[in-house]
């Protein structure tokens, strides 16, 4: 299958990148290429201008930052997060997640910035980071801003980015003193997420003193389960924790929910909730 | 848009349209037909090639994407006669029928040992899930990939 035609443009530094999509309206950013050329080859998406950002160098790797965080750059690939000590140091359930995105020819072109972007709701990635509390820090030749992953997702496939804009990096806090864990339930020929659920917690001996649980696949966009969150802070995590909190779980999504004709709303309303009890337990494993 | 893709060895010099697929670069700019297209949605795997060591679905990339790039293709694996150790045992363990997604599964479970010598059942299955068989069932793929890691292990 063609795409139809466009211009294309593989600028090598960020200021350059910048310039030439505040520059063009119908210009569209391309990192890995994995979401948006399958979308143009279907011709659900047409751009007359693709700007290439592969050659990018100051968009790549894995660094830590003030009070032992990690900065991702945006064109770092799944393959590389899913492969690195740090990110496995840190944030067990982003390496777990990265680990289980598409297969591993996608995983090794696939950008977590263009994951981000493009916030599929059956994405991997994008529950974990705003589980973890982390931040997008974008660029525009207006300037810099940072969204916490909390506002950066708004509804289906749409995010906190105006024209002109890139994600530059992901920052995530120091999670070291938490166990985390992202699990899902895979479609058996996409290996898109039906249901996804990550777990951030922290402990103190058996006692759950923070729990941070966001789901994605089941719903449009990631969502902080926040009455999950209050049944587990506090309790031993046992099973009874765990059923109230999968109770909870399923009415903290309630207004979010998606559903096909496959997987109905219900029944990955239902899911969601078994997932949870696993990823806390995963977690702890 | 003039790039220039080293390919098995050899430097391929074109103008391509931007929106130029690298499969259909291969296939119908240079003639390499051993790269099928399968689903045409980056899901089947036929269509898996490496690029600079890694691999990829080049259905879903543009040719233009990797200009300067050395690509490897089925065309590119054995020596001469000689079949790749991945071929032969495939062959030898009828790891295919039709073949249809055979140089896929070669090229993915190439790059798959690369990185991992001596892969576990689990692991080589993983490592395949984007490459999509109708024939055979995995059994025999994964039998052929863990023969060639046991005569690596052998040799070493």
């Amino acid at each position: 299958m063609w795409p139809s035609a466009f211009e294309y443009e593989r600028p090598e530094t960020l200021a350059d990148a910048l310039q030439v999509l505040a520059a063009d309206d119908d210009a569209k950013a391309l990192a890995g290429g994995h979401s948006l050329l399958p979308a143009m080859k279907l011709r659900l998406a047409e751009h007359g201008n693709l700007i290439d950002l592969g050659r990018l160098q100051e968009l790549k790797g894995i660094t830590t930052i003030r009070d032992g965080g990690l900065k991702i750059g945006a064109l770092t690939t799944h393959a590389e997060i899913a492969a690195s000590p740090e990110i496995r140091g840190t944030c067990r359930a982003l390496s777990m997640a990265a680990g289980l995105v598409g297969d591993q020819q996608v995983r090794n072109w696939g950008t977590i910035g263009g994951n981000l972007a493009h916030a599929d709701p059956a994405s991997d990635p994008t529950t974990v980071i705003l589980a973890s509390e982390g931040t997008i820090n974008l660029a525009s030749t207006d300037g810099e801003r940072s969204v916490a992953a909390e506002d950066f997702f708004i509804d289906l496939f749409t995010v906190d980015l105006m024209p002109g804009e890139l994600i530059t990096s992901i920052e995530l806090p120091n999670l070291s003193t938490y166990q985390s864990a992202y699990v899902k339930m895979a479609h058996p020929a996409s290996r898109y997420a039906i249901v996804g659920v990550c777990a951030v917690l922290q402990r103190d001996g058996d006692t759950c003193t923070r729990a941070r649980i966001a789901v994605g696949g089941a719903t449009v966009k990631p969502v902080r389960a926040t009455g999950a969150e209050e049944a587990l802070v506090g309790s031993s995590l046992d099973a009874a924790a765990l059923d109230t909190a999968a109770d909870a779980l399923k009415a903290d999504i309630e207004e979010w929910l998606i559903g096909d004709m496959s997987y109905s709303e219900e029944y990955r309303q239902d899911m969601a909730g078994v997932y949870l009890k696993r990823a806390v337990r995963a977690a702890l494993g | 848009m003039k790039v220039k893709i080293t390919v098995n060895g050899t430097v391929h010099e074109r103008d391509v349209e931007p929106r130029t697929l690298l499969v259909q670069f291969l296939r119908d700019e240079l003639g390499l037909t051993g790269t099928k297209i399968g689903c045409d949605t980056s899901q089947c795997g036929a269509c898996t090639v490496l690029v600079d060591g890694r691999a990829l679905k080049s259905c879903t990339s543009l040719a233009v994407q990797v200009d300067g790039s050395e690509i490897t293709t089925i065309e590119g694996m054995a020596d001469g006669r000689e079949l790749h150790p991945l071929q032969q045992s495939i062959w030898e363990n009828h790891g295919l029928q039709c073949g249809f997604c055979t140089p896929g599964i070669i090229l993915t479970t190439a790059a798959m040992l690369k990185h991992n010598p001596s892969p576990t059942d689990d692991e080589i299955r993983h490592g395949l899930e984007g490459n999509i068989c109708r024939c055979t069932g995995y059994q025999n793929i994964v039998k052929a990939v863990k023969a060639v890691s046991a005569v690596r292990a052998g040799a070493d």
